[in-house]
């Protein structure tokens, strides 16, 4: 144990050490050199650590899992493990999932988080009420499904309610309902922790859009007239929209790669799986290489359109 | 283009959205109340669980507990930390952590560096695939690696993990510094390099000192993704209970003791939040930084 503590100890304070000196190391070798050949080297030199390290984690991986989604139980290759995405049928009920996740996660979490910014901007207690909305952001995805789990637990009928959700249903009047077992509920349930989650980031971005938005054109919204909710609607949304698409491309992303709060809240029952839970089923229950590579494949076609859409809005943000 | 206006503009202007009227306290202050005691209220009851006692959360819910008389316990946190393993559990969390964020940020901050203030042939394409990779989704990567991982039996092993959140988490940081040893002046770089200074002064005395704030977001930003990390642990350490993080205990424990262990479970999971809330609340601004220099890329 005290070995470990002292490895990890050491590599923390050892890092930027190991770097620096590779630095130096780097700028002596480069001396003798021309001008213009030391001017050509040093880059590379310098970045040699990140793209060896990006390369053989990232690069190399995602490659060779494109090659590997190929390979069928036994050595060959061939084309089963994507006519198993084409056929299957658990595979298509986690795409429909998939889709309410990217539904669900972006329009709630943009609603909620633009109203957070827009209300919080208006009134002096901002700093705090961001802070309350934000905080979730910053704690991991297992803590919030156990957090979750407690507002939603169920108890049959006629037993006192610990769940705070069901103890309003009843008291209401109404059964209670078992909001992760229950197909009409489940899905819904597990996207609104989602949305408990990312509204955070909505709002932080959007709030300081709205902060970059010039004082004088809501003045003159104002002059010529117009109330709080029409200087939202024709002034203040067009301003946030360049922003409003690339928080949409964020969130649709986050949700196409959903996988932390339905592998601790129900772990794919109830018909609430989507695709990176039966990746990981796949990958570890039946070591099924070539599928749940096939599966990683198919999450990365899904988000290339997105990220195209991001990078586009991106770029004219830079211009 | 004038059009006659019913009322003086200053009366509408005293009806600014800050001020105290019934409208904007409708509009306003009560639609943000509700929506922030919805946000507060799943933390808090989790909070005023942990402290509760087995009975008291088996037979009533939580808001009871905070009925007086208060009858509080540390009891839960005892248990959990000490027979539950989540002593241990912790220490892992912050032994996969450092090194990680370590590696990662020191390794990001030169490349970003490189890539913002040197100019070379290839370095547009180069930030542009590092910028493509932060989206990749982690799943594509796991089946090379675990194979690998499996065949050198490094799985298991915090190192092995470290350099897994230093190949995905490289990417990102690069792209932050970049953005921000991009926008330093020109003429404090020149001023060094009159003064005789190469390239590696130039980082170590002028660039780094004035990136104190960025390093700062990366390392917060890099320091709640491995802390929070559930896959990436689950898949190359979690099979192991020596070196498992909170994350991978506090999952496993949701699925054993649901139902009777409320009392054990709110207090796990509020030992695995400490550290991120720790953090949140005193280095804020540099959270929401970095929140902001990821998504407004």
């Amino acid at each position: 144990m005290s070995r470990q503590v002292l490895l990890s100890v050491a590599v923390t304070v050892g890092a930027p050490v190991v770097l620096l000196s590779w630095l130096w190391l780097v700028e002596r070798l480069l001396r003798p050199l021309s001008y213009r050949g030391r001017r050509r080297a040093r880059p590379w030199l310098w970045l040699a650590p990140p793209l060896a390290v990006v390369g053989l984690y990232l690069v190399w991986p995602l490659l060779s899992t494109i090659w590997t989604s190929f390979q069928v139980r036994g050595g060959q290759h061939g084309l089963d493990n994507y006519r198993y995405l084409v056929h299957s049928g658990e595979v298509h009920d986690a795409l429909v999932n998939n889709g309410l996740w990217l539904v669900g996660l972006t329009a709630g979490s943009l609603v909620a988080g633009t109203a957070v910014a827009v209300l919080a901007h208006l009134v002096r207690w901002e700093t705090a009420a961001k802070a309350v909305v934000v905080m979730p952001a910053a704690i991991s995805t297992v803590a919030a499904a156990v957090i979750w789990r407690f507002m939603f637990d169920y108890r049959p009928p006629g037993v006192a309610q610990t769940g705070t959700l069901n103890a309003i249903v009843t008291a209401a009047g109404a059964e209670p309902v078992a909001w992760l077992v229950d197909e009409r509920t489940n899905n819904a349930a597990l996207i609104g922790v989602g949305i408990w989650m990312s509204v955070g980031l909505v709002t932080v971005v959007m709030s300081a859009s709205i902060k970059a938005i010039p004082a004088e054109l809501i003045d003159a919204g104002r002059v010529d007239g117009a109330g709080p909710f029409r200087l939202f609607r024709y002034v203040v949304l067009p301003q946030l929209l360049p922003t409003i698409v690339v928080v949409s491309t964020l969130l649709a992303i986050t949700a196409l790669k959903a996988f932390d709060v339905v592998y601790v809240m129900t772990n794919g029952n109830y018909d609430t799986n989507v695709l990176a839970n039966l990746m990981y089923r796949e990958l570890f229950l039946n070591a099924d290489y070539g599928r749940s590579a096939a599966l990683a494949v198919l999450l990365v076609i899904l988000v290339l359109p997105v990220v195209a859409v991001n990078l586009r809005f991106f770029r004219k943000g830079r211009a | 283009m004038l059009r006659p206006t019913k009322r003086p503009v200053t009366e509408r202007r005293t009806v600014r959205p800050t001020g105290r009227t019934a409208r904007s306290l409708a509009f306003v202050h009560a639609p943000l109340v509700l929506l922030c005691l919805l946000w507060l209220t799943p933390t808090a009851a989790v909070f005023v669980s942990s402290f509760r006692t087995a009975a008291d959360s088996f037979a009533t819910g939580w808001w009871e507990g905070v009925r007086p008389p208060l009858r509080f316990t540390e009891q839960n946190y005892v248990e959990v930390l000490s027979h539950g393993g989540l002593g241990r559990a912790f220490m892992n969390s912050l032994l996969i952590t450092l090194p990680s964020v370590s590696v990662t940020v020191s390794i990001g901050t030169v490349a970003g560096f490189a890539l913002a203030r040197m100019r070379f042939r290839g370095s547009g394409v180069t930030l542009a695939v590092l910028l493509g990779l932060t989206v990749v989704p982690l799943q594509v990567i796991l089946v090379p690696l675990l194979r690998i991982y499996n065949d050198l039996a490094v799985t298991g092993t915090r190192p092995g993990l470290w350099l897994v959140h230093a190949g995905v988490g490289i990417p990102f940081v690069t792209y932050l510094l970049h953005n921000f040893f991009r926008e330093l002046p020109r003429e404090l770089f020149e001023a060094a390099e009159i003064d005789g200074a190469d390239h590696l002064r130039s980082f170590v005395h002028v660039a780094l000192p004035t990136a104190a704030p960025a390093v700062a977001s990366a390392v917060i930003f890099q320091f709640l993704w491995v802390w929070n990390d559930l896959l990436l642990a689950l898949i190359f350490v979690g099979g192991n209970r020596e070196t498992a993080p909170l994350t991978v205990m506090v999952s496993g424990l949701v699925n054993n003791i649901t139902g009777q262990g409320w009392h054990l479970l709110t207090a796990a999971a509020f030992v695995s939040i400490v550290c991120p809330l720790a953090v949140f609340f005193a280095l804020q601004r540099y959270f929401v930084k970095g929140l902001l220099a990821g998504s407004v890329k």
